[in-house]
């Protein structure tokens, strides 16, 4: 009976928490319709602010709280709203959820640079102090952050119907153009329950750290947990969200209660909060189509089919000479960066052409990886199968998620690769705990490709392949289709599309892309491992596609090439490992408004080119026979190229084994 | 019996009652007018018949069957097309493109496969924006964009075109082009049902009017009864002669309002 009662206290302790911060996620969320990925990550680098205040720098208990609480975070909040998200939330998912998804990143980045990794401790309120409840000793902590969760429910209570400022944000919830009407001010309403917001966040990070512990990654995963309970009260109810928060809380303590500590179950405990989060949603009504909302965008231009084979032709060449110019180890680099740019190419479809986001995307090329290993058929058979098997999965992870739109798919996607990550990539059954497999290198009709250069060459014919489909897919029907979709779901309801197989459809095909390419990355490398395909790793993939432009294949390709180079980057200047990530998460919150990325940039560029050059190249140059319109853009040809041949020189050798994940 | 039978429909948003125990019919070959003041249910009334919006109470019934619970994509493949009042164009598609999503939605899977027999570039011809094929969406003038979607529900030769506020953004000359142009479409045995502020052509193209009026029908009957029904002059057309006030934030329900139309413009970063 006591246990019950000490697991159903301890479940109100983390439940609490997760109340604090997942009311600052309702709040910033209805009152400026922009869902905050990076809310957890707000949390975390407050805790560590206030661990930099409270024992590094000596200050007071007190002082500390209140300067955290009271003035940095509220800062940050008004500061982000001001400066970064205002006005995003009318823009599409693609954009809004990137640039949290930036925030996210660059938040991890830049505490890692800041804090590098060493052990801290911060220690609980009242580390002494407690008392006996029915035969369960109770800590002061647990029992201050209980109270605290009622007084932040009942602050937020008086605030929202006792106070004016509290009615405009209500007001601002229902529609922020009538509250503007009415004299209003749905700026201020949004900076302040930012503010109150990132509050909330430190508020939560700085009472869980006692217990979980002043890391990176698990004070920002919180918010996982945080998103699980605001979903239960829809993003939009309070009451609710509270009640998602203990229920949840004490579900998880009493997971790690009752559930079996052995064998594959174990991981289950672990991934309660994505379970939770993905039954909340899947029990979510049918989402309205909602009229009123169009918005045509600008996409990179779509060049002709000749002229994409030729660049294809010239990028295959162009890696051939590099095949016979380097070495082994460098050539794995091109390999890896082939490897993104599939995985990029299926987040073209996806995001760029469909808008719709992943953010778990590796996590499909793991589960094509897996495939591959498993299946043991390295020929094109085995190949294609395991794109199949990624499909297959990218169908069901779509599946449940049918009824809803934008913002959901996109958390399902990131608790389906919790789930991955933790319950099925380390089970006996796949990569096991820790474990590694192995994979051959594929043979194609019955020649095999052992040599690296070789294999490249095929990986860079297989992207190519792949590009030039998808370039011909978007100037087909399918490509009209999903530009109609992204601009107005309602007009293609009422014009008759299902739109929600369509949209299954759009996921399994996406997810079997990733598919492929980490089936051809299994044969590239010979050995992987579940930390190959961490969900984390798909974050800086999205925000680097996005960067680079994830409305083109060039963008694709580019974004390959970057994200390959980052880990070579981190490891020459270790002590800039985090600034690296900071950068590349806050360039994209710069750039995430324009999802066409450096790759239009480059696009304009030579169209600039051309018309001041073209015909003077077009007249000295005889007529070949090959691409047609060769010289009408030939500035794009250095596009893929210098990327390429960008590999960083042999002294980093030794860094091909690094992975773009940054482990905390 | 009717193509199209509204029946006993409420809707509630909240505590508002939008539309109140609406009932009214839309025959093949005919022209409908429905009309009433700002807020008065119209738009409502086309989401629910559209299927965007569960009704509180009633039902719709299209040839004679039930369509209340069907979703959006079955009515349209029933024969249902639409217009939208805050306009639904593909903007970053080409206006010729617009009208190709819909012929390939209407073909279907296999269909795509087969030859159409949707002449494309007639439809552009026939509603009057051939001149603007090549732009895209998100580029020409409102009247036109308005004519777009005609020419994209009509791609799916659908049986009832529920058309909102079709002609606003038309000049004199291309409104009575347009009332032509309906004309035509009813002499081919489509039903047009018309949500519509321009009571000149209201009154000169429309078979049948419905008056609606705080989400009630308050009259029934053909043009010459309509303009001489007292409760109608003293709800609607009394004022009407004054200039249309097109005063959005009044006319529909709260999914209508934000004023978006065309581009996405996101303000940029200012660091």
């Amino acid at each position: 009976m006591s246990t019950i009662l000490s697991f159903t206290i301890l479940g109100l302790f983390t439940g609490a928490a997760y109340a604090i911060a997942a009311s600052g996620l309702v709040l910033t969320y209805t009152t400026t319709r922009v869902f905050n990925i990076a809310h957890g990550a707000f949390g975390m680098v407050m805790a560590f602010i206030f661990w930099d205040f409270s024992q590094r720098q000596g200050m007071p208990l007190w002082l500390s709280l209140v300067l955290v609480l009271g003035v940095v975070a509220p800062g940050t909040g008004w500061f982000v709203q001001r400066f970064v998200t205002r006005g995003l939330g009318d823009a599409p998912v693609s954009v809004s959820l990137v640039v949290t998804v930036g925030l996210f990143v660059g938040l991890i980045g830049l505490a890692q640079y800041l804090w590098p990794p060493e052990p801290r401790t911060l220690p609980p309120f009242l580390p002494d102090q407690g008392m006996e409840i029915g035969g369960t000793y109770v800590t002061a902590h647990q029992m201050i952050t209980i109270a605290l969760s009622v007084v932040v429910a009942g602050l937020l209570y008086l605030l929202l119907n006792r106070t004016r400022i509290g009615t405009a944000m209500r007001a601002a919830v229902d529609n922020p153009m009538l509250l503007r009407l009415f004299g209003g001010r749905p700026d201020r309403v949004a900076s302040l329950s930012w503010a109150i917001g990132i509050s909330l966040a430190a508020l939560a990070g700085i009472l869980l750290t006692p217990v979980i512990g002043l890391s990176y990654y698990d004070l920002t995963l919180l918010v996982i947990n945080a998103y699980a309970a605001a979903m239960l009260g829809k993003l939009k109810s309070l009451p609710l969200t509270f009640v998602g928060a203990m229920g949840l809380g004490i579900l998880q303590s009493f997971a790690v209660a009752y559930l079996p500590t052995e064998g594959n179950l174990a991981g289950l405990r672990a991934v309660v909060p994505a379970l939770f989060l993905f039954v909340v949603i899947i029990a979510m009504p049918q989402a309205q189509l909602r009229i009123g909302q169009v918005k045509g965008i600008v996409s990179a231009p779509q060049p002709s089919f000749p002229k994409s084979l030729g660049w294809g032709l010239v990028l295959v060449l162009g890696v051939a000479v590099l095949t016979a110019a380097m070495s082994d180890a460098n050539l794995l680099l091109v390999g890896t960066a082939a490897t993104y740019a599939m995985v990029m190419l299926s987040l073209v479809l996806l995001t760029g052409y469909g808008g719709h986001v992943s953010l778990a995307q590796f996590t499909f090329a793991g589960v094509g990886a897996l495939a591959y290993a498993k299946l043991d058929e390295p020929n094109l058979y085995g190949l294609l199968m395991s794109a199949l098997i990624a499909a297959l999965v990218g169908a069901l992870v779509a599946l449940p998620v049918l009824r809803l739109t934008g913002l959901y798919l996109a958390l399902a996607t990131l608790a389906f690769g919790v789930l991955m990550d933790k319950l099925v990539f380390q089970a006996d059954f796949a990569f096991g705990y820790n474990g590694t497999l192995h994979a051959e290198r594929l043979s194609v009709l019955g020649r095999s490709f052992t040599s690296t250069g070789g294999y490249v060459l095929v990986m860079s014919v297989f992207f190519v392949l792949m590009a030039v489909v998808l370039l011909q897919l978007r100037r087909g029907v399918l490509g009209r289709l999903l530009i109609a979709m992204r601009d107005s779901p309602a007009a293609c309801g009422t014009l008759g599309l299902d739109m929600r197989w369509f949209r299954v459809a759009l996921f399994g095909l996406s997810a079997g892309m990733a598919g492929l390419a980490g089936g051809l990355f299994a044969g590239l490398r010979g050995t992987i491992g579940a930390a190959d395909f961490q969900l984390f790793n798909s974050l800086p993939l999205l925000l680097l596609a996005v960067v680079c432009g994830v409305t083109s294949v060039t963008g694709a390709a580019l974004g390959g090439v970057g994200l390959m180079l980052l880990p070579v980057l981190q490891s020459s200047r270790p002590e800039l490992a985090g600034l690296v990530f900071a950068i590349l998460g806050f360039g994209a919150v710069a750039l995430g408004r324009d999802p066409n990325g450096i790759a239009n940039l480059l696009f304009g560029l030579g169209h600039r080119l051309d018309r001041r050059f073209g015909d003077r190249i077009r007249t000295a140059i005889p007529v070949l026979p090959l691409p047609r319109s060769r010289a009408d853009s030939g500035e794009d040809n250095a596009v893929p190229l210098s990327g390429l041949t960008t590999i960083p020189d042999p002294a980093h050798d030794e860094e091909v084994g690094v992975h773009v994940a940054a482990r905390g | 019996m009717s193509l199209l039978e509204v029946d006993d429909v409420v809707v509630q948003f909240g505590g508002v009652t939008a539309v109140d125990h609406a009932a009214f019919t839309a025959d093949a070959g005919r022209i409908t007018g429905l009309i009433g003041p700002n807020g008065a249910g119209k738009t409502t009334c086309f989401n629910v018949i559209s299927g965007l919006q569960r009704p509180t109470h009633g039902r719709v019934l299209f040839e004679g069957r039930s369509v209340t619970r069907l979703p959006v994509h079955r009515r349209a493949r029933r024969g249902m097309g639409r217009t939208f009042q805050r306009l639904e164009a593909f903007g970053s598609l080409s206006v010729r493109d617009n009208v190709r999503v819909a012929r390939d939605i209407h073909r279907g899977l296999l269909g795509v496969l087969r030859p159409s027999a949707v002449d494309v570039d007639g439809l552009l011809e026939r509603v009057g924006i051939a001149a603007y094929a090549g732009d895209r969406a998100d580029s020409i003038p409102t009247g036109a964009a308005r004519l777009l979607e005609l020419a994209r529900c009509l791609a799916g030769d659908p049986k009832i075109l529920l058309l909102d506020e079709p002609s606003s953004g038309l000049d004199e000359s291309e409104t009575d082009a347009f009332g032509e142009l309906l004309a035509e479409l009813a002499a081919e045995g489509r039903a047009i049902l018309m949500v519509e502020h321009d009571m000149d052509l209201v009154m000169s193209v429309c078979d049948d009017i419905h008056v609606l009026d705080f989400g009630r029908v308050i009259a029934s009957g053909p043009p010459a009864v309509i303009r001489a029904d007292r409760e109608v002059q003293r709800a609607y057309l009394g004022y009407a002669d004054e200039p249309e006030d097109h005063d959005r934030a009044n006319d529909d329900t709260r999914t209508d309002l934000p004023a978006v139309e065309t581009t996405m413009s996101i303000p940029a970063v200012t660091p």
